[in-house]
């Protein structure tokens, strides 16, 4: 059968080499999409901000701007506007919005806390019951858009039930002492985050919530009108 | 007791299956605790969290899949080859140091659980990213080892005889071994975490664990239907061309919503779930080529191995091939992703892909280790297969029921908002979906008692013909 195949189709030699070449070739296409992907998944800069540019991952100097989700008729899907929206459905990068009080951190110290932040929620295991980008555990809300959820805003529950003024106050109340906040029978455990680190979650948030995710969640809110206002 | 027949591969082979049975044990154990706390979450509350018990899970699932899956490579590795395993010393020593390694992890995971936001957590508590959690210390060790085990598999072959299948499976764990480095590095970019993530995770279950599987099965159907190796290893270029084929660029369809371009889009639709397609065309096709010499005396040789390969053939193409594809493509996984659909696919996929196989491949062993021309099954194999096998489906069935309602309340209705979530985490086709899963879970843990069991007993239970047949070839 290996050397005399009564047809290809049941020839060892051709399918080997069919296997061989489909991965060769399979594997090439990755690689060369892979430089693609990660060259436009770049974090952005305070450059970029300055000269109004969205990037997919955009910099962490967003903390200092208003954020919020909208739809894009271009695109079909709602997309995160930076800053409030020029007349063609762009971020502005001109609304600012306070986060601890300061709209003026600088690209060093958003860049700190953006870092502490994302060591935070790996060292505390977060993606074991909740979902970033869609990706983890089921067991607790996704965070992709956490920042924008209606539930921290000021008509939520949540500000009230903390005590706090601000959405970002009420979320690092929250993360320092979870169990102390009855909000569903499923709660948060304590996972002993410290003050610091508390609010550098929350500053990841707000710039995850900035990350264009080519529309997921999908309607995000139209029941409440958490951002994307068509009630 | 007839281990001296054994090349010393084989044993160490027996050595990997038995860690791995205890830490499938283990794996049933966190699931349990993680299926009671979505109904009673006040269980084990501030003690074993859900993140904690559910890490423990799918890291058991993870480390038990690759200690069978390393045992069943040096079990069929000397027997292909016709050569006793070189390095067999170093491998023996790799054995000790990662089951050191696994202990010393997982009590870490149970008592510290988690550590401060600094890199020292990630270097020696967990790295926090699912499925790959073990720490930095572990992840070195675990390479190190690994290329211990990749060392004895080529060094064997190079000795002794390249068949079909030592050859596929000598590609497939060098491409398996080198993808785990694209998990070990840090980065402040979730999204390009993310990407490189599922590297490991997508290019390890759905590729190169994969063809790993399509070659071992290949090996069980020669083992016990003395399959023909030409049509086997023509079958097996055939999956290594399709599962490569679609699964390589079937990454994409982890690549719709974490801040990729949108071209993954169609890249993902396009290549997702062919996969198992040909591993039923394998199995058929044997069959049929068995079934037209049927009564020539060549009896199935060892009944549960072969059992179980069918629940592998069909469980893997069920399971990862149509609970995949029912919501891979992204006009659906963009109110799907992120939900409890994820969670039924993969319950009913690493069960039906990896689990049934490396199951079929101890019993292998286990016939071996006792030196039986023939094993058949007893009513313990019966019992062990059935109510897994039924356990994990209606597990599936439950959880696409509450998947389902997830996606229909809090997606489509509530967009996705925290109080869409738990509107949805609290109506009562979820809870209901939530309890069968715990009821079937139950069904498996039950079902794993029996396979234990088995697995100890079976060769003190089979039938005089059996025993009686071996005392006269002997």
């Amino acid at each position: 059968m290996e050397e005399r195949p009564t047809s290809v189709w049941s020839s060892n030699r051709f399918w080997r080499r069919s296997a061989t070449w489909v991965t060769g070739v399979s594997a090439v296409l990755l690689i060369f999409l892979t430089f693609d992907t990660i060259a436009q998944m770049e974090m952005g800069t305070a450059k970029d901000i300055e000269n109004k540019v969205a990037k997919r991952i955009p910099s962490p100097l967003v903390i200092n701007y208003k954020i919020t989700y909208e739809m894009n008729e271009k695109r079909g899907h709602e997309v995160p506007i930076i800053g409030g929206k020029d007349a063609n459905g762009n971020s502005k990068f001109e609304e600012k919005e306070k986060f601890f009080g300061r709209d003026d951190y600088s690209e060093k110290e958003a860049t700190d806390l953006i870092h502490l932040g994302k060591l935070t929620i790996q060292a505390k295991n977060c993606m074991d019951c909740h979902t970033l980008l869609g990706n983890g555990a089921y067991y607790a809300p996704d965070l992709t858009k956490a920042w924008l959820d209606p539930a921290w805003g000021p008509d939520g529950a949540l500000q009230g039930m903390t005590n706090s003024k601000t959405k970002e106050e009420a979320m690092a109340k929250f993360l320092q002492h979870p169990d102390k906040y009855p909000t569903h029978e499923r709660m948060m455990p304590n996972l002993g985050i410290t003050e610091k680190e508390a609010k550098a979650v929350v500053a990841y948030l707000k710039f995850m919530s900035a990350i264009d995710t080519n529309g997921f969640p999908r309607n995000f809110g139209k029941i409440k009108g958490a951002v994307n206002a068509n009630k | 007791m007839q281990t001296n027949n054994l090349y010393e591969g084989q044993k160490l082979a027996l050595k990997y299956f038995t860690v791995a049975i205890v830490l499938f044990g283990a794996q049933l154990l966190f699931g349990l605790v993680s299926a009671i706390q979505y109904l009673y979450p006040g269980f084990l509350y501030n003690t074993l969290d859900f993140s904690i018990a559910r890490m423990l899970h799918i890291n058991a699932l993870v480390v038990w899949l690759l200690y069978a899956m390393i045992g069943a490579v040096y079990w069929l590795l000397p027997d292909e080859a016709g050569v006793e395993v070189v390095g067999i010393k170093l491998g023996e020593y790799g054995f000790y140091i990662l089951t050191a390694a696994v202990t010393v992890v997982v009590l870490v995971y149970l008592f510290i659980q988690v550590g401060g936001g600094n890199e020292l957590t990630l270097w020696l508590i967990t790295e926090g990213r699912e499925y790959i959690e073990a720490p930095r210390w572990a992840d070195i060790g675990i390479v190190a080892v690994v290329l211990v085990f990749l060392y004895n598999v080529y060094a064997t072959v190079m000795k002794g005889k390249h068949t079909g299948i030592l050859v596929v499976l000598m590609a497939d764990l060098i491409a398996l071994a080198g993808l785990y480095l694209a998990g070990m590095f840090y980065t402040d970019n979730i999204a390009v975490d993310q990407f490189w993530w599922w590297w490991v995770v997508h290019l390890w279950v759905e590729a190169t664990w994969e063809v790993y599987v399509a070659a071992v099965g290949g090996y069980v159907l020669i083992k016990t239907l003395n399959a023909n190796r030409q049509v086997v290893e023509m079958w097996l270029w055939i999956e290594v061309a399709m599962m490569f084929g679609s699964g390589i660029l079937g990454l994409g369809h982890h690549y719709f919503w974490i801040g990729t371009p949108e071209y993954w889009w169609e890249i993902g639709a396009l290549f997702s779930a062919l996969e198992p397609v040909p591993l039923v065309g394998l199995f058929v096709h044997v069959l049929y080529d068995w079934g037209k010499e049927r009564g020539k005396g060549n009896t199935i040789k060892n009944t549960p191995a072969f059992a179980w390969l069918t629940v592998e053939t069909f469980g893997n193409f069920i399971g990862a091939g149509i609970w995949g594809f029912m919501h891979t493509l992204p006009q659906i996984n963009l109110y799907t992703h992120g939900t409890q659909w994820p969670a039924a696919h993969g319950h009913l996929a690493f069960f039906g892909a990896y689990v049934a196989i490396v199951i079929s491949a101890i019993y292998l062993g286990i016939q071996g280790k006792a030196g039986l021309k023939e094993l058949r099954m007893t009513k313990a194999s019966w019992y062990a297969i059935t109510l897994i096998t039924v356990g994990v489906v209606l597990m599936t069935v439950s959880l696409t029921v509450a998947a389902y309602t997830q996606t229909m309340v809090e997606r489509a209705i509530h967009g996705a908002t925290w109080e869409g979530y738990f509107i949805a985490q609290a109506n009562q086709w979820f809870v209901q979906g939530m309890g069968w899963r715990l009821a079937s879970g139950l069904m498996v843990i039950v079902g794993y008692g029996f396979l234990v069991y088995d697995l100890l007993n079976i060769t003190k239970k089979q039938p005089a013909e059996v025993t009686e047949g071996q005392a006269v070839s002997a």
